[in-house]
């Protein structure tokens, strides 16, 4: 197992960008959430293969001014948010997902 | 409405970004419902192909609520493949059926697709009532078979009850039954008009009296004194603000690839197999012109008492000749839910009249050729 972080978006959502936010439904309970633009930033490079360090270095802290120990904080604060409404996968392995319902592999 | 999508319709309205969209895949059904505004035979429904570009299309103009309706949905031999491609570009789907077709594998491939909810039509709880209605006998049998499969795998499902003259006693009922299956009852007291502008069908609408009992009925709308409160009038707030969603942040998809600015609302805006579908929505001269009229802008209306809390459907206005005109229907249930007659009933009794209604021909239904994250939930009741 490698002390790398991986995230994934679960497919079992409905999102769409809205201007500057990315609007997110979950299919589960039709809870609407936004994210504000550095959530998605975050959001859209979650694709399971990418470690969420390279992320923050690479996305994050290129687009504001903001050290990579603070944004890893609050990047790492947002997934765990996002993990817990089922939203977000997050694993020590690559994620790979399957079908629309967010079933990886 | 919640706040946060008020938010974002608001938002959406701003952007010109058509939030929702209902697409019917087909007009044919197993179902030959004596209400049906829909003509049942196959003039040429887009193919899987197109549907499939259509929804690449609509996620990139920013499309978010998809409605997939029909005709029977599940007529589609190919409904699945476009139900999981939709949800595959992240649309939040709601689906529109009769549930006569749905058994466990249905049941469960719709499951695994993540839609937001699956609304079935109910029009009695008395096999009979709905049977007479559906011209189908034991679809009420087959329809709740259907719920109980999609309720058993935890789907969200809404019991639409559209009211009429053959089943005005029986919504209790049917509230009754959705009850025990787990469903959320939705009530709808308006038989609309035919596509093709046919209005026959209008008179299987409950009379008067028996859409008072609807809406002097607590269980349905709440509070009853607030519901039926004697309007105030328009404000100047009420006089410049939009009439609908119709053409502002949703539309409407024919299965031929007309599009229109509601499923209500039939006037031809544009067509899919001609025209890419952000054209039709940014510069259609018909939608543009939907857009561009206010409460104000309508003669009668915004002279009426009941201009600020009035259901005026534009689309219904539209199918009697104006759409900045009133909506019979609605002035009808205005006075039946407040005892107070519009500018456009006294306007028609003082005449004489009780309808003179112009018959609108449809053209274009033949083939064509902050923090980080905020959160709410979501609910819906009665369709007044």
């Amino acid at each position: 197992m490698s002390d790398k972080r991986y995230i994934a978006r679960s497919t079992a959502i409905a999102a769409r960008v809205l201007g500057d936010e990315m609007m997110i439904m979950s299919a589960t309970d039709s809870t609407l959430f936004t994210l504000d633009e550095l959530g998605t930033v975050v959001w859209e490079a979650a694709d399971g293969v990418t470690p969420l360090e390279e992320i923050v270095a690479n996305e994050v802290c290129t687009r504001y001014d903001v050290s990579e120990e603070v944004a890893l904080k609050d990047v790492e604060s947002f997934v765990e948010a996002l993990v817990r409404r089922g939203l977000l996968f997050l694993s020590n392995e690559p994620i790979r997902q399957t079908n629309p319902q967010g079933d990886s592999a | 409405m919640s706040s946060l999508v008020a938010e974002m319709s608001s938002k959406a309205l701003k952007l010109n970004i058509p939030l929702s969209v209902q697409l019917d895949l087909t007009y044919r059904c197993n179902e030959r419902c004596i209400h049906c505004y829909l003509d049942h035979d196959d003039h040429g429904e887009m193919t899987t192909a197109e549907i499939k570009g259509l929804l690449d299309q609509m996620a990139e103009a920013g499309v978010f609520y998809l409605t997939i309706s029909g005709g029977e949905i599940l007529m589609r031999r190919d409904f699945f493949e476009l139900l999981e491609y939709a949800r595959a570009r992240t649309f939040s789907v709601k689906l529109k059926t009769n549930g006569v077709l749905i058994r466990e594998k249905e049941a469960a491939r719709i499951r695994s697709l993540g839609v937001e909810y699956v609304q079935v039509s109910i029009y009695s709880h008395r096999p009979e009532v709905h049977d007479a209605i559906t011209k189908m006998p034991g679809s009420l049998e087959q329809s709740i078979r259907g719920m109980r499969l999609l309720r058993q795998h935890g789907i969200h499902v809404i019991m639409a009850n559209v009211l009429m003259r053959q089943n005005a006693l029986d919504y209790s009922g049917v509230k009754a039954l959705a009850a025990e299956l787990g469903a959320q009852f939705m009530l709808d007291p308006t038989v609309t008009p035919m596509m093709d502008g046919d209005r026959s069908i209008l008179n299987l609408n409950v009379d008067e009296a028996a859409l008072r009992e609807v809406f002097q009925n607590e269980a349905l709308v709440g509070n009853v004194e607030e519901f039926c409160a004697p309007p105030l009038g328009p404000d100047e707030e009420a006089l410049s603000a939009l009439p609908c969603s119709a053409g502002h942040t949703a539309c409407y998809v024919s299965p031929y690839g007309d599009v229109y600015p509601c499923v209500q609302f039939p006037m031809p805006c544009g067509n899919v197999r001609r025209t890419k579908f952000v054209d039709i929505w940014r510069h259609s001269p018909q939608l543009n012109e939907v857009r561009s009229i206010t409460l104000g802008d309508m003669p009668s209306c915004s002279k009426c008492v009941h201009g600020g809390s009035c259901t005026r459907c534009p689309g219904l206005a539209y199918l009697e000749g104006d759409m900045r005109g009133p909506s019979y229907q609605d002035c009808e249930k205005s006075f039946a839910r407040t005892g107070v007659p519009s500018e456009n009933l006294k306007a028609r009794k003082a005449s004489g009249s009780r309808a003179h209604i112009q018959l609108i021909q449809i053209q274009g239904l033949q083939p064509a050729s902050r923090p980080l994250m905020s959160e709410v939930s979501e609910n819906a009741s009665l369709s007044a």
